[in-house]
């Protein structure tokens, strides 16, 4: 074995590329499996929060534009099939192919960026932000688009976020505050009424659940800027014609943190956006 | 439809056909459609477990099919097998522990309430 040809992109440390490339591929898993891990603390986050105060998801997830996040899902497993695909034309030497695919991946990747940043805007021009700057206006801009489109009066948007009521007195309550409803369950009949459409029904605390949508859709965001990056590492290194059907490595991990990419957008999706 | 490939440097890799491919991301097209039509019906409690479940699907597609897990070494699947069972017992533990603060134990903690 001692004797075989060592190819220049083959580690002195290994022994073969089939060995190399395995054990990059493990370890991109690992990594992966990390990354996995770091979400899973903003999902646990998602699953108290919305066990105990479903009414406030009810009430929140209509403030979120169901068109534009379907309209990104699409965006991004059109992403994942070019991907997969580049990985394709790394894999049979097809040069051009690979070129490409990996810029459409990335052209897909800053269109979900554009979707995302519309949402965003949306959200901030509505005051539908997080903790104390949580000061919705979205009813009131409504009305006065129909009427004025473009003035928004200022003494709406500095209006102060609603104070919850004051916790009952007397010698057996709890200094804790109040909360305006119960859990599920116990506070079966209070989520009924606090339905869409019932004007000044807000439950309290819906900026958490915006904390949340913020929290998970920027982690989210900050990966989809880190994988294109590395796309765009890629395609310089494929311009530069560094990968063949014997080295293309790069390309099936760049295209593995990609997916995973993908893969969390289609649990955040219908969490966020479609079930209240 | 899929192809394998032996270099001269005994580098045997699995390729992803393109018909493969494209049967992939139209599954998952269909399966974003079923999704946004299923929340639009109001199945109560089950709309969650109905999400998560076409999620699931299209989550093991990627990553059986993009991500090459099918015909990968099964120990990469078994390290995200792992990360996700870690997952779920988090997530698990949290809510069983959360679920034991109910708001009966704490006087006043609920208005809402009838006492």
């Amino acid at each position: 074995m001692s004797t075989h040809e060592h190819p220049d992109y083959l580690g002195h440390h290994f022994e073969t590329p089939q060995q190399q490339y395995d054990s990059s591929k493990l370890g991109m898993w690992l990594f992966l499996a990390t990354e996995i891990l770091l979400f899973a603390g903003l999902f646990c986050a998602y699953s108290v929060y919305r066990s105990n105060h479903p009414e406030i998801f009810v009430y929140a997830h209509q403030y979120l534009d169901k068109t534009l996040g379907g309209i990104n899902t699409l965006v991004l497993i059109c992403s994942s099939l070019t991907m997969a695909w580049a990985v394709r034309s790394a894999q049979t030497n097809q040069r051009r192919g690979l070129i490409l695919l990996l810029s459409m991946t990335l052209l897909f990747g800053c269109c979900f960026l554009g979707i995302k940043y519309v949402e965003y805007e949306q959200k901030w021009k509505h005051g539908l932000l997080w903790g104390k700057r949580f000061h919705p206006h979205t009813e009131e801009t409504r009305s006065h688009e129909k009427t004025a489109p473009s003035a928004v009066p200022p003494a709406i948007a500095s209006q102060p976020a609603p104070v919850a009521p004051p916790p009952p007195t007397g010698e057996d309550r709890s200094l804790i505050e109040a909360a305006p409803r119960g859990p599920a369950g116990l506070a079966a009949g209070a989520i009924e009424e606090r339905k869409p459409g019932h004007e000044g029904s807000r439950p309290s605390n819906v900026q958490i659940f915006f904390g949340i949508y913020f929290l998970m859709t920027g982690l989210h965001g900050l990966h989809v800027i880190g994988g294109m990056s590395v796309i765009g590492w890629l395609l310089v290194r494929s311009v530069k014609g560094h990968f063949t059907s014997e080295y293309f490595t790069p390309v099936d991990l760049g295209g593995l943190y990609w997916h995973l990419v993908d893969l969390i957008w289609i649990y955040l999706f219908p969490l966020l956006y479609l079930i209240g | 439809m899929t192809e394998t490939s032996s270099t001269p440097h005994g580098l045997s890799i699995h390729i992803m056909g393109v018909p493969v491919l494209l049967a992939v991301w139209a599954l998952l097209v269909v399966g974003t459609v079923v999704t946004v039509v299923a929340a639009g019906i109001d199945f109560g409690a089950f709309n969650l477990w109905l999400a998560m479940a076409i999620a699931t699907v299209k989550a093991s597609l990627v990553a059986l099919y993009f991500m090459h897990l099918r015909y990968d070494r099964p120990f990469n699947a078994i390290v995200l097998v792992g990360s996700l069972l870690f997952v779920m017992l988090f997530i698990g533990l949290a809510l069983t522990d959360t679920a034991q603060y109910q708001p009966e134990m704490i006087p006043g903690y609920s208005p809402g309430m009838k006492e």
